[in-house]
């Protein structure tokens, strides 16, 4: 009997998981399937806009990610309360890359294909922007790149698709060189980040510096995550030089600059860092950053009209100043959304004709996109750190370099482009 | 380069090498007598920086956090032997090591949770932030000075301790034969119970003296727990004078290489663990046989 029992139950479950399992699977599958296609056949021509976001909320830029999603939030929400892009709502699709290339292209194809978006932008990092922008070349999708990178407006990688807003290590070191070199003596010393990043801005800086007839009094490079510092200062102080530039980034800025200020280095030489993070100088506190300057592409307490506008507009939706990055993220996005409805079209080459040649000031002052390469010309500022009286109260701007007339820029020759026509390399044709 | 670059970065070489010592010590000293490997080790040096971090918040007093920051982590020390360890007393050694292991994720994650991942602001305190010249040739952080003489003070206390006092000698008799220390009457167990609190205590020492040098955040201990090991197992597990003697001869070659090629820096202290466990499988001091 409780044998039978048994065999009938077992039966039973069977039964019910084998009709669960295929009506399961083959409804699922339609269900879903059927949602896809439909979907994505719509995203085309009604619904919102979508654009896609990857950032690396998790690592170690996560502060700086954030500070792009609150500028790109704040941008679409303008533009959806002004309307919106073809008459349509705009939506953000934020994604986190974990700061790796695979899981940025990963998220960029996933974003791509089964979102439908129809723009992306969003990455911090050079070589993940590299693996989204290459994403996004494939699918013929506009790509608006919002941190700092040589290569992407560069050959082989720059496309019709391809545009950057931000600052690159080019138009940084240049700008921040030039400074220097007027300003200071002429020994100059680099403490250069043993990668791509490091490596471009210490050659900036050179390049730089040989038009001011520069002494390059010496180089060491450190690893990547090198925490304790101590042992390349004496071969620093030896050289004796005027400047130290500190070609690094983020921990490894912190500990640089902590170590050499203990050593006393700032009274015999001035420490410039290409670039000078409100993170790295908060969690470097104001004694280590004392006096030292840097590169910014903008600062929250900048005296101009436009910047004034945008971080009141910011502090009131997000309660606190924003940072570089969160400018990049704004402008970029501002940029992308307002030429599609100039271009009254989401064609690409529609739209790289409504951004090509502009002149824009979104949040800091006279941009322009140069058509051969789609690189946003800007000035950069020259920043100083100094004790806080308020939150993220903690640079001064110190110099304005004017990026006028290309003059901060590679040439477009340099960069694998003509000149005289805009960039249309790797242009599907639909 | 001229001689008082040489000798100023022969005297970084001891400072950096300092703090391997006083966290290789508080390693060796807990595997040395309870065959257990700390895997936490890393995570306690970071609690203990992230302790300091909330002591001076509340005191704004380097000094009491100095004090305070080391107990907290030896309080947690004990608790963690009480409540996690001990039950796996008598079985193999891979168990504490697969439990602290999984400890330290727990760890990182709380700090992540209460502190964030971005870097926690840490100045020395005002009486050590200058630097002081030594020999009249260079000038050197009077903070790193004094990491050098609390170290030296820390392997002295425990010298004293060890050979000097009765306790000690019951530990010691405790790593040799624990079988007949029990006989004897004495409860190891307190024993073992306070050796973990007292490695522990040691790595949050360390914790809160790198937190002035080095910037404060949840991945800290990681790599510092790596270079630990190397360290410990180059002075020959649970020897204490091998990893003083270790601590310093990896600082000074990691200090020396930095400046004839500092892209070798990393990689030099685990050349150096090669090159000794080559000539020496047990390490310099290291007794044959603990492990198997």
């Amino acid at each position: 009997m409780s044998e039978e029992k048994n065999e009938k139950g077992q039966d039973k479950g069977l039964d019910r998981r084998t009709f669960i399992k295929t009506t399961g699977i083959v409804t699922g599958s339609a269900l879903l399937g059927g949602f896809h296609f439909v979907r994505r056949a719509h995203a085309q021509q009604t619904g919102p806009i979508k654009l896609g976001f990857p950032i690396p909320l998790t690592g170690p830029y996560a502060f700086e990610a954030k500070d792009q999603q609150a500028g790109a939030e704040l941008a679409i929400a303008q533009i959806n309360a002004a309307g919106g892009v073809l008459g349509r709502k705009v939506e953000l699709l934020v994604r986190d890359d974990k700061l790796k290339a695979d899981e940025g292209a990963r998220r960029a194809k996933e974003l791509i294909e089964s979102e439908g978006v129809h723009l992306m932008s969003g990455i911090l990092a050079a070589h993940i922007q590299l693996a989204v922008n290459e994403q996004c070349k494939l699918q013929g999708i506009p790509y608006m790149s919002i941190s700092q990178s040589n290569e992407i407006t560069m050959r082989p990688d720059n496309s019709i698709y391809t545009y950057h807003e931000a600052l690159d290590p080019h138009q940084t070191t240049q700008a921040v060189g030039e400074y220097v070199a007027k300003k200071y003596k002429k020994r100059w010393y680099f403490l250069t980040s043993d990668y791509a990043y490091g490596w471009q801005m210490t050659d900036g800086f050179r390049r730089k510096g040989k038009e001011y007839g520069i002494m390059d009094v010496g180089e060491s490079k450190h690893p990547l995550g090198t925490s304790d510092f101590s042992a390349y200062i004496p071969r620093i102080l030896a050289a004796k030089p005027d400047v130290l530039f500190v070609d690094n980034f983020g921990k490894d800025q912190i500990n640089a600059i902590k170590q050499a200020t203990d050593f006393g280095l700032k009274k015999k030489m001035q420490l410039v860092c290409p670039i000078l993070l409100m993170s790295s100088r908060l969690g470097g506190g104001a004694e280590s950053f004392d006096g030292v300057i840097g590169g910014c592409s903008f600062y929250w307490e900048m005296n101009h009209p436009t910047a004034k506008e945008f971080v009141a507009a910011f502090q009131k939706m997000h309660g606190r100043s924003p940072i570089d990055y969160a400018g990049y993220a704004y402008s970029g996005i501002k940029e992308l959304l307002s030429a599609v409805n100039r271009a009254n079209s989401l064609d690409a080459e529609a739209i790289a004709a409504a951004i090509e040649g502009r002149t824009y000031d979104n949040y800091k002052g006279n941009q322009w996109w140069r058509p051969c390469d789609h690189q946003s010309q800007q000035d950069v500022f020259i920043i100083k750190s100094k004790k806080e009286k308020a939150q993220y109260d903690v640079f001064e701007i110190i110099a304005k370099v004017s990026g006028d007339k290309e003059r901060l820029l590679r040439t477009c020759t340099e960069v694998g482009q003509d000149p005289n026509k805009p960039i249309r390399s790797g242009l599907i044709k639909k | 380069m001229d001689a008082t670059a040489l000798l100023m970065q022969l005297f970084t070489g001891l400072s950096l090498g300092m703090l391997y010592v006083l966290l290789a010590l508080g390693l060796s000293i807990i595997f040395g007598l309870l065959t257990v490997v700390n895997f936490a080790h890393g995570a306690m040096f970071m609690w203990g920086a992230y302790a300091g971090v909330s002591v001076i918040a509340l005191t704004g007093n380097f000094w009491i956090a100095l004090i305070v920051a080391p107990l907290v982590i030896g309080g947690y020390g004990l608790i963690v032997e009480r409540g996690l360890i001990r039950p796996l007393y008598g079985r193999d050694i891979n168990y504490p090591l697969l439990l602290t292991f999984g400890l330290q994720f727990i760890m990182l994650e709380i700090v992540r949770i209460f502190y964030g991942t971005s870097d926690q602001p840490f100045k020395a305190p005002d009486l050590l932030s200058m630097p002081i010249e030594i020999f009249g040739t260079f000038a050197f952080p009077s903070y790193r000075l004094f990491v050098i003489a609390v170290t030296i003070i820390i392997c002295i206390v425990l010298w004293v301790f060890l050979e000097k006092t009765n306790l000690g000698m019951i530990i010691r008799a405790g790593t040799r034969d624990p079988l007949m220390v029990r006989a004897l009457g004495i409860d190891m167990g307190r024993i073992w119970w306070l050796v973990f609190g007292i490695g522990s205590a040691l790595a949050g020492l360390g914790g809160i003296l790198a937190a002035p040098i080095r910037s404060v955040f949840p991945e800290m201990g990681i790599t510092m727990l790596v270079e630990c090991f190397v360290v410990v197992v180059v002075g020959g597990m649970g020897s204490l004078s091998g990893a003083i003697l270790s601590g310093i001869i990896m600082g000074e070659a990691s200090a020396i290489t930095t400046l004839f090629y500092p892209q070798m820096a990393d990689i030099v202290i685990f050349l150096v663990m090669a090159v000794v466990l080559l000539i020496r499988p047990s390490g310099l001091f290291g007794r044959a046989g603990l492990l198997e």
